[in-house]
């Protein structure tokens, strides 16, 4: 009755963390979320250019989309440019027809299962989904379920890390839980790397008058009219 | 059938435009050099240029397999009609029936959001335009 997305938190530039809490569950519709690994202009572009078309295609048709077409539009678009555009995506989404979940890739081609994983970390993901995975679990059970599975991927891989995000769409509401497991906080620093005053001993002490001649003294007069000018 | 992606760049014949007299004419199309225009910046570069045309070609071989020659050829006249209506070169035209007629004004793409004409900061000059459209330059 439900699909539950998840994602990690992190967006780097090759080895270097870019940001540490970026957002990749992406807006599409009230009822339809969609996670997105890549290149993070590519999805975030794909997601708001679709958000858009779906919004039009719902306001000419006068009924909520369905999961299926916005995943025909994205493989169409994806398709059209060959892959350059470097999006591989996860589309979940509730519609009358019931909880759908797709996944997207980068070229275009689609597919439509019960559990999907995309990105560096879908590999643990999945191992973690294949071990666990049940049909017909309850929403806390599944919640969980998804958690392990981003934990999995941000502790077994370097492109993943910092907070699990998690989206469960009903077909009633949608929860967006930003985040919901901080995995990873940040230390806090134990010790002082500053010296004591007294560290160093002092030998000896000399005061020392150091004489100054006034040059020349200049009276300035402060006009209260060009002082302040606030106009 | 054609295929809903367009031929790779390879496979086209390339010709310089002609002026009057079989020799290419400098006022009109500027120094033709074979190198200059013909090796793609981008693989999908031809792709995307032949894109909205190739999926019309598609979809009107496809209307003709399914419902006879009429039509294509219908939905083509209608179009031509439209094609034919422009205003003068400098000044945009909305294309407002051509694209009621395609479906493209129920579309949004990347190009009705980046790349907006409305917004070229360059402007040329009609005068130029008017005459290179009458081939009297």
């Amino acid at each position: 009755d439900g699909v539950v997305l998840g994602a990690d938190t992190r967006a780097t530039e090759d080895t270097v963390v870019a940001d540490k809490n970026c957002s990749k569950i992406h807006y599409l519709a009230d009822n339809m979320y969609c996670c997105g690994a890549g290149t993070a202009a590519d999805t975030e572009m794909t997601t708001q250019m679709i958000a858009s078309q779906l919004e039009l295609h719902k306001l000419n048709t006068g009924r909520t989309p369905r999961v299926t077409t916005a995943n025909r539009l994205l493989k169409q678009m994806l398709f059209r440019y060959q892959g350059h555009i470097s999006a591989a995506l996860v589309l979940g989404g509730v519609d009358v027809t019931g909880p759908h979940l797709y996944s997207i890739h980068p070229h275009g081609s689609t597919d439509k299962l019960p559990y999907v994983t995309m990105g560096s970390g879908s590999l643990a993901a999945m191992a973690t989904f294949e071990d666990r995975f049940k049909p017909n679990m309850e929403k806390a059970e599944a919640m969980k379920l998804v958690r392990d599975a981003i934990a999995a991927g941000i502790f077994n891989d370097l492109g993943s890390g910092s907070n699990v995000d998690l989206c469960v769409i009903t077909k009633d509401k949608v929860e967006y839980l930003r985040p919901f497991d901080e995995a990873n906080i940040k230390g806090k620093r134990e010790g002082n790397y500053g010296f004591k005053r007294g560290t160093t001993a002092i030998l000896s002490t000399e005061v020392k008058k150091i004489p100054f001649d006034i040059v020349s003294t200049q009276v300035v007069t402060s006009r209260s009219d060009s002082a302040m000018d606030t106009a | 059938m054609t295929s809903l992606r367009p031929d790779v760049e390879g496979s086209q014949i390339l010709d310089l435009p002609n002026g009057k007299y079989g020799v290419p004419d400098m006022m009109m199309h500027g120094f033709q050099n074979v190198r200059s225009g013909n090796t793609p910046a981008h693989p999908l570069q031809h792709s995307e240029k032949h894109w909205h045309e190739n999926k019309k070609m598609m979809d009107f071989a496809m209307l003709r397999n399914l419902q006879g020659l009429h039509a294509p050829l219908k939905l083509q006249m209608e179009l031509n009609i439209t094609q034919k209506m422009r205003r003068l070169p400098g000044l945009g035209s909305s294309h407002v029936l051509e694209e009621s007629l395609t479906g493209r004004d129920m579309m949004l793409d990347f190009e009705d959001i980046f790349n907006d004409p409305d917004e070229v900061p360059l402007s040329s000059q009609p005068h130029i335009q008017m005459e290179k459209r009458l081939n009297i330059l």
